[in-house]
């Protein structure tokens, strides 16, 4: 697969110019100011960096965004009104399907990047559609879960407890959701245009993106679930 | 079909809001006649709608600023006229109308007047003056322009469509709740604010990435002028906390519409929660507000003394600190929470200590004006007036952060003197400041000095007349947000305060009639040089109006106060540098997805308030279709031929070079 059929010149030219850091190539310390890294000496970052940047600090924001929807939930644990408690809502056995659909995502997602550095569009497409059909299955076991919940009677409207798990969960489902009509638009980018210098920037935000959902959601299961489950 | 909305929404039996209402929609439909007819149409929308030029959007920015503040300002008169009529009276304005005044006051002058206008200038100022030719995600800052825009919109829809909230600039629960608010009050303010909210957010992502990753060749950090670093903190401050505003505004939005219990006092709801969570927003919010103001008085006190800026390393030093401290300050809102002695000591010294940081800074523009040649023009009284008016507005504040000072003049009118004596003192002195000294950049003119100086001296004393007879209410125990006063000893002290309103209406009015003369004298008032204020920053390397791709050449920066260098050099050896050599330049294209967005961001927006499902569904959808069109286009840049860049470069560098003929026959030239 990293044999892309160009001559090595190009290759070495192509990965200057998408990586003017050569993270991985180059040792860290006092060097000469790389040009397009944004790096005050050498005048604006190129396109990617910028992009990749900019990226970073939106999920940053997401990530605070997320912190309210923990802490409303640590505030209101014990919050049951008398109603059903973090114990008798929890079922691990479907959480746990849920977490391997999710971690194994994360795990095509990075392959389909793989790929497409390598400029492979079959497997690109092949690995982001695993990784869509696995995103389907979290998001359905999800709601699967909510629905068997409802139909207990156990509703976001029944407590405070209840509203912030409802609420935190079902946040991250939302956010799944997207990325997964991001990620069907991207497929389709990339069958359509190729790999243009913009959609290669876009598929490394959406890799981002993905893997985060994936970091937010470990901390769902663990402070949710598992020491839910246990309390 | 139309969920909640009837007939009876609009207010045809309320004469005030019916009137304004009237006048608004046949103001609004005169404009849009008056570009009609005279077929500006394409010309607006090439050169404004879609524009993702920084310098344009900045310039919508500060006229949707400019717009809202004079809104809020009609809603200040209506309250302040009404505390002085209803002294053991009903008052003209009943109380559920009263309730509504105060709260869009609030709500317009932060979020849609001080916000757009500090943003404004962010958008202006920061690529001009790290010497690049745009921000870093163009397409996206008119994105969050026009759901700004979006925001304000909605905000005004509810004078003539429902009613606006009663609850407050802040929606505090349980009151906001469905149970004690049924009405769409609340919900225009959660959706306004909310979509607004999201505009902001994407602003400082693309600022911190502007500033971190956009600056010209040499443009280190520490030669950055001052107000690139205060764009830096505030959106880094953007950055942390208006995801909580989106997140606190959800959860109030799923308690109102669900019925679910984030913050109801039912069902292990949390009220408290509410305040803690738009307080970890607010109180940034006001640094956010502040920061850019302090490095716009760091622009101009060094330009009118004639010297750098004094200590600037710990100017940078104290903006960071005060970046950092003010996420620790929050609880100082709600001290009477009933946190406990040790909570309420950490947060009193916490907003104790962040006054040092601003201090510090107090005295670097001190030192900056000593021993400086001073010129009083007025972005400089401005900037006079903020030091006077916002030490005092800051000491005050210092008393608040007592926590048991702050128990006996909590809520009173004292705060209320207080954080308008920082925020018009501190920011709205400074926009105004801002204003005055970078038109000439943004429109190739400057404005009219006499009506200048009027408008600065009307505010000023109508600030002062307006605001310290509330210190004295507020120490005699007077609450804010009374709808009518039965305490004859506060008559005088209302009437004094009714008096400065009008003092400060008159200077708005100069503000107009400055606005008004220097079109009309504009000729009179060219500034042909591109440097009308002997500046020290990069944006007056750039001819006035700048072009809009702001350099022909990046350039090259070789230690602080970038454009001071290159000026001295060239008034040293009398002659400019030697001609670039120009090459053709790649700039993004228009795009109409700002504008597309914020059109369903209203539609959906208006939909969720007034609970139509089925729009809002439709909005949705609308706008993912919209951006998937955006995302499909293949034409992202356009180029500038090498000859337009030279003719433009050429005309500037004649303008240069006819400066220094005209100081060396004034014999100035050493």
């Amino acid at each position: 697969m990293s044999d892309t059929g160009l001559p090595a010149a190009i290759e070495a030219l192509r990965r200057v110019r998408e990586d003017p850091h050569r993270l991985g190539h180059r040792a860290h310390g006092a060097e000469a100011p790389v040009e397009g890294a944004g790096h005050g000496a050498t005048g604006p970052a190129n396109k990617r960096i910028v992009v990749g940047y900019g990226f970073w600090i939106f999920l940053l924001s997401d990530i605070v965004m997320f912190s309210c929807f923990f802490a409303a939930f640590a505030v209101q644990r014990d919050a049951t009104a008398g109603g059903p408690g973090p114990r008798d809502i929890v079922e691990l056995p479907r959480v746990a399907l849920e977490t391997g659909a999710l971690l194994l995502s994360s795990y095509t997602c990075g392959l389909s990047f793989a790929a497409t550095n390598a400029r492979n569009k079959l497997w690109t497409q092949i690995f982001l559609l695993i990784t869509g059909l696995l995103g389907l299955a979290f998001v359905g076991l999800e709601l699967q879960e909510f629905i068997s919940l409802a139909s207990r009677g156990i509703t976001p409207q029944r407590s405070g407890f209840l509203t912030s798990f409802f609420g935190l969960v079902g946040l991250h489902g939302l956010h799944v959701t997207v990325a997964g009509m991001w990620l069907a638009t991207m497929m389709a980018q990339v069958q359509l245009k190729g790999f243009r210098r913009e959609i290669i920037h876009r598929l490394i935000c959406f890799n981002l993106f993905w893997h985060a959902l994936d970091i937010v959601w470990i901390g769902i299961f663990t402070i949710v679930y598992l020491m839910g489950s246990g309390a | 079909m139309f969920g909640k909305l009837r007939w009876s929404a609009i207010p045809i039996d309320q004469p005030i809001p019916l009137i304004t209402s009237v006048v608004v929609i046949l103001v609004v439909l005169g404009v849009l006649g008056l570009v009609t007819a005279k077929g500006w149409w394409p010309y607006v929308w090439r050169e404004w709608i879609t524009s993702v030029d920084h310098k344009r959007i900045g310039i919508m920015y500060c006229a949707l600023g400019v717009l809202m503040l004079v809104r809020g300002f009609a809603d200040a008169i209506m309250m302040r006229t009404q505390q002085a009529v209803a002294i053991n009276a009903a008052g003209y304005l009943p109380p559920e109308h009263y309730n509504q005044v105060f709260s869009a006051h609030g709500t317009i002058m932060i979020f849609f007047g001080a916000m757009p206008l500090v943003i404004g200038f962010m958008n202006f100022l920061t690529p001009l003056q790290l010497g690049v030719r745009d921000v870093a995600f163009p397409t996206l800052n008119s994105v969050s322009f026009w759901l700004t825009a979006s925001g304000a919109l909605l905000v005004n829809v509810s004078l003539f469509v429902g009613e606006f909230a009663r609850t407050g600039w802040l929606p505090y629960p349980p009151l906001s709740e469905a149970t004690y608010s049924p009405g769409v009050g609340v919900d225009y303010y959660l959706w306004a604010v909310q979509i607004a909210g999201i505009g902001t957010l994407m602003t400082g992502i693309n600022f911190v990435t502007t500033v971190l990753k956009m600056r010209c060749p040499g443009m280190s950090y520490l030669r950055m002028p001052m107000f690139c670093w205060t764009t830096l903190s505030a959106s880094l401050i953007i950055v942390a906390v208006f995801p909580i505003l989106t997140a606190t505004l959800a959860m109030l939005s799923l308690d109102r519409v669900f019925g679910w219990h984030y913050f109801t006092n039912a069902a292990g709801g949390n009220p408290m929660m509410f305040m803690n969570l738009i307080w970890a927003w607010g109180h940034p919010e006001v640094y956010i507000l502040v920061l850019p103001a302090f490095g716009i008085f760091s622009e101009i006190f060094p330009t009118f003394s004639g010297k750098p800026l004094f200590g600037y390393r710990s100017m940078v030093a104290a903006t960071l600190f005060i970046c950092v401290v003010s996420m620790m300050v929050w609880l100082h809102h709600f001290f009477t929470m009933g946190a406990g002695p040790a909570v309420n000591t950490f947060f009193g010294i916490a907003s104790s200590v962040i006054a040092v940081g601003t201090g510090v800074k107090i005295y670097n523009w001190i030192f900056t004006m000593y021993g400086g040649r001073v010129r009083l023009t007025v972005p400089m009284l401005w900037s006079l007036g903020f030091i006077f008016t916002f030490v005092i507005g800051g000491m005050t504040g210092v008393l608040l952060a007592v926590p048991p000072a702050d128990f006996l003049v909590h809520n009173s009118m004292f705060l209320v003197a207080h954080f308008h004596n920082v925020i018009v003192g501190g920011v709205v002195f400074a926009l105004f400041a801002g204003l005055d000294y970078w038109f000439p950049k943004a429109f190739g003119f400057r404005l009219h000095e006499g009506w200048g100086k009027a408008a600065f001296w009307f505010a000023f004393f109508g600030f002062w007349i307006t605001f310290a007879p509330l210190y004295v209410l507020g120490m005699q125990g007077m609450t804010r947000r009374l709808q009518h006063i039965n305490i004859e000893e506060w008559r005088p002290m209302l009437y004094v305060s009714a008096f400065g309103v009008a003092v400060l209406a008159v200077g708005v009015v100069c503000q107009i009639v400055m606005l008004v003369v220097s079109i009309i004298k504009r000729d009179e008032l060219r500034d042909v040089t591109g440097d009308p204020w002997d500046g020290r920053s990069l944006e007056w390397a750039t001819p006035s109006p700048a072009p809009f791709f702001n350099f022909a050449v990046l350039p090259n920066v070789e230690g602080e106060e970038a454009y001071w260098g290159i000026k001295l050099r060239a008034i040293e050896t009398q002659q400019l540098s030697p001609e670039p050599k120009y090459e053709p330049i790649e700039m993004p294209v228009n795009s109409s997805v700002g504008f597309y967005t914020a059109f369903f961001a209203s539609v959906t927006g208006f939909a969720l308030i007034w609970h139509i499902w089925w729009l809002a569904g439709l909005g949705l959808a609308a706008a993912f279709a919209g951006f998937v069109v955006f995302a499909w286009r293949d034409v992202h840049e356009f180029h500038v031929p090498v000859e337009e860049v030279a003719r433009i470069d050429r005309a500037r560098r004649a303008a240069r070079e006819a400066f220094l003929a005209r100081l060396a026959q004034q014999g100035a030239l050493p």
